[in-house]
């Protein structure tokens, strides 16, 4: 959780038991680099303290694609694909801090538009947990729930 | 605000000594539904990364049943219960006392569960006010079956926006005619640990 990974094929990277957490894998399939992170929440300006970056929305992604590109990947080629931002725990009534994984969610994609990342693929909402393996490979993103697997 | 890192060994004994207290009222009242021994562990108090949070339970992709409440009151807080998911329908079954046999989507199992996690959480709510004086009330409980990673993250999130680690008091409680282990968990909120401290005698003058 709150934190990020870069590598290239054939490795993979995976990322496990995600609720409300958003994992975002942007590949580029030119080069087969590409690269994870777990973000946790929307925005760094929620913060009073933190000394990590990959915590947030607002400053993994861009931390993220930086690190792509110090491995040779190019941000015209590179797409994403989301995953997580479920509700995991149904309460009634106005809690708006459970809401986080639709908060996260949202984030995720207006920071993506701003920065011209092209989202290709998401499985995100609900209410389940997910584990995600994204293969260096080819780009495709395992997703493990307990109910089954999926690829997207 | 205090930094969880800076926490004295005088103060997270107290803070331990919070956690056995309320668990040991939480440990009785369960031992009353149940009309049997239930022991508890020494509460165990650690702070730990966010990152790390999610392997105090066979790593986060153990399943298990999570129920969660939110503490309203002096002194915000969370609590959350963790069951592997075949003994929560095993302790779920001994409240109810009738074996409901396969059907594993059972709103009654669930029902139950959460009326276990009501009761010892207002037990153990009511110890922390007898100690601190706060007015501390539950709020409805949740339940989630689901990886414990999923779980635990989301009931630590609202943590990641003022620091990088987590506080978790936390007591293991088993019954010993059946292999029942239960995990629980309470999570100040960042502002209420503070005040708990303060209240406790330990507060920010005690440090180090």
């Amino acid at each position: 959780m709150a934190e990020f990974a870069v590598s290239r094929a054939p490795q993979k990277i995976t990322t496990l038991g995600l609720g409300s957490c958003v994992g975002a894998s942007i590949f580029d399939p030119l080069v087969k680099v590409g690269g994870m992170i777990h973000i946790m929440l929307p925005y760094s300006s929620m913060a009073l303290k933190s000394e990590n970056p990959a915590k947030f929305a607002d400053t993994g992604l861009p931390l993220l694609v930086e690190r792509l590109e110090q491995l040779g990947a190019s941000r015209s080629r590179m797409f994403m694909k989301i995953v997580g931002g479920a509700e995991m725990f149904k309460i009634d009534g106005p809690d708006d801090r459970l809401r986080i994984g639709a908060r996260n969610i949202e984030a995720v994609e207006s920071i993506c538009q701003e920065m011209s990342l092209p989202i290709v693929a998401r499985s995100v909402g609900g209410n389940t947990g997910k584990s995600i393996v994204l293969n260096l490979e080819d780009g495709s993103v395992q997703i493990r729930m307990i109910s089954g697997i999926i690829v997207i | 605000m205090i930094r969880l890192e800076d926490l004295s060994h005088l103060q997270l004994d107290a803070l331990k000594e919070v956690g056995n207290i309320g668990a040991g009222h939480a440990a009785t009242a369960l031992s009353q539904i149940l009309l049997e021994k239930v022991d508890m562990t020494v509460p165990h108090v650690s702070i730990m990364p966010l990152s790390q949070v999610d392997q105090v339970m066979g790593g986060p992709e153990q399943v298990v049943s999570g129920i969660f409440m939110r503490v309203f009151g002096n002194a915000p807080g969370k609590i959350v219960f963790l069951f592997a998911e075949d003994e929560a329908v095993s302790l779920a079954d001994s409240v109810i006392r009738s074996n409901l046999g396969a059907q594993t989507d059972c709103d009654f199992r669930e029902s139950a569960l959460k009326e276990i996690a009501n009761i010892m959480t207002g037990a153990y709510l009511y110890a922390l006010t007898r100690l601190t004086g706060f007015n501390l009330l539950p709020s409805v409980p949740a339940l989630a079956n689901d990886m414990a990673g999923a779980i635990i993250n989301t009931a630590l999130l609202d943590l990641g926006a003022v620091g990088d680690y987590a506080l978790l008091i936390q007591t293991q409680f088993s019954l010993i005619s059946r292999k029942i282990n239960g995990h629980f968990f309470l999570v100040p909120d960042p502002d209420s640990l503070e005040l708990i401290l303060n209240a406790l005698g330990v507060g920010t003058g005690w440090k180090k």
